[in-house]
């Protein structure tokens, strides 16, 4: 049962206005993608962070049954995984982000085992999304909390993360969070669709 | 030891040249002429009180007037330091990191060098202990200022990198280990520059002042060696406790980087 089980959240950004988002109550099973959408600057990186506990936030968050504030902060974000949409770069070559060499998912996302010697400058934009995902599934994390994974890729890269991201889920039983604009692609993927409203709460779609 | 004396016409030649550099700079429209001003008549006016304070305090030789004037000058370095910072530290952190830093290093050397190494008679001697301090602090406040200056634009400028090697769940300490690293060089880069050039390029400062006040050469450089020793020293305690103990301040509880700390 690893279940991300999410209760009375609320971000709470230092020198940030009020946070008109309202506290969030939500179990994001196993297996399952739950997406999450909503208009922008409504506050879903806010959530996501808050839930990878990268800002300051009340409430709790629950992986199984172990809270985040049982272990120390870096092992959590091991286990909940959170992908921003515009991914980072630390080296000089792709290989040297990977924890050892996983061909594996970088396979599964349509590269060549020589992506690893690769220079990182000279990546594209969408090539440096799927490379972002691939990095973080091979720590193998317990849940994602992906924040508009799709949104520099073509039709076909998005379909190929979709199929990633979903047989990761089944097989190794992971909750997924997935941000998106595009409700389509959520009714595609998703099990469970959540919308962030105007006034700040949140409302199932199905 | 018979010094040559300067007189009032001795210092107005060499004022001279700097109003003549001014008047230049102002000419040819290079700007920069009213820091020139504002820093030659600092000068004057601080090194005249100084004149006057150490007269008052050679005289006395009481520690209590040593330890007032040494407080002075760290209180004077550590806003030095706050100032010269681009992004420095919110609330009293922006002071009393850069101030406490400085405490432990500088003090704590001219402490060393005055009970165990040069050895005074009292250890206190004013002749001795204020100008030892000024040095260390003066140096000290240079490595710590380039340091944390490097520390705090860095980690405003990668958030991104830094976040994102959080989110993968490195620890803070991991995530900040390159800036921190760089840092430390960075703020240690004058006085090795200085170490590997001192004799060759540049004659130090205080060498060249025994020398010229009629000490031996040799005597005048085992001063300057010892005197390289303790700033390489004080520079580097100075530096890295002000960098570790900023790295930890960027960070809190939950290993979140918080840039709120900064301003």
């Amino acid at each position: 049962m690893t279940d991300l089980v999410i209760s009375n959240l609320q971000s709470s950004v230092p020198g940030m206005a009020v946070q008109h988002l309202e506290a969030l109550d939500l179990t994001l099973r196993e297996k399952e993608i739950t997406g999450l959408n909503g208009p922008s600057g409504s506050g879903k990186s806010l959530l996501l962070r808050a839930i990878a506990d990268l800002d300051p936030s009340g409430g709790d968050v629950l992986l199984g049954n172990q809270s985040r504030c049982s272990m120390k902060a870096h092992e959590w974000r091991k286990k909940v995984c959170y992908l921003p949409t515009e991914s980072a770069w630390w080296f000089e070559t792709v290989g040297e982000h990977f924890p050892d060499s996983n061909a594996d998912v970088l396979q599964k996302l349509g590269f060549e085992e020589d992506v690893l010697d690769w220079k990182v400058s000279r990546l594209s934009s969408g090539e440096k999304q799927r490379l972002a995902l691939a990095r973080c599934l091979s720590r193998f994390p317990d849940a994602l909390l992906l924040d508009e994974p799709t949104a520099s890729l073509d039709e076909s890269r998005t379909h190929l993360v979709e199929e990633v991201v979903s047989s990761y889920s089944t097989s190794r039983s992971v909750p997924v969070l997935w941000v998106s604009h595009d409700k389509n692609q959520l009714q595609r993927i998703a099990q469970y669709v959540l919308e962030i409203q105007s006034d700040g709460s949140f409302e199932e779609k199905d | 030891m018979n010094v040559i004396s300067l007189s009032a016409l001795d210092l107005s030649i060499a004022a001279g040249l700097v109003l003549a550099v001014a008047l230049l700079q102002w000419r040819m429209r290079l700007g920069n002429t009213r820091s020139l001003l504002i820093a030659g008549t600092r000068t004057v006016v601080q090194l005249l009180l100084l004149g006057l304070v150490l007269k008052i305090v050679f005289a006395a030789s009481d520690i209590f007037w040593i330890s007032a004037m040494a407080m002075v000058m760290l209180v004077a370095a550590g806003r030095e330091v706050m100032v010269r910072q681009k992004r420095r530290f919110v609330g009293s952190w922006g002071f009393l990191l850069g101030t406490s830093s400085m405490f432990v290093s500088a003090f704590s050397i001219t402490l060393l060098a005055l009970l165990v190494i040069v050895q005074p008679e009292p250890w206190y001697l004013p002749q001795y202990s204020i100008p030892l301090l000024g040095m260390l602090l003066g140096n000290t406040l240079n490595g710590i200022t380039l340091g944390l200056d490097n520390l705090t634009r860095n980690v405003w400028e990668q958030k991104a990198v830094l976040e994102g090697r959080l989110a993968l769940g490195e620890a803070w300490t991991h995530a900040i280990s390159d800036i921190r690293r760089d840092s430390i060089r960075v703020g240690m880069i004058p006085i090795i520059n200085a170490m590997s050039v001192a004799g060759l390029v540049s004659l130090p400062g205080m060498m060249t002042g025994q020398i010229m006040a009629g000490a031996p050469p040799l005597e005048a450089v085992k001063y300057q060696i010892l005197i390289m020793f303790l700033i390489a020293a004080g520079t580097g305690m100075g530096t890295i406790t002000a960098i570790i103990i900023g790295c930890r301040r960027l960070f809190d509880e939950r290993e979140r980087l918080r840039l709120d700390r900064l301003q």
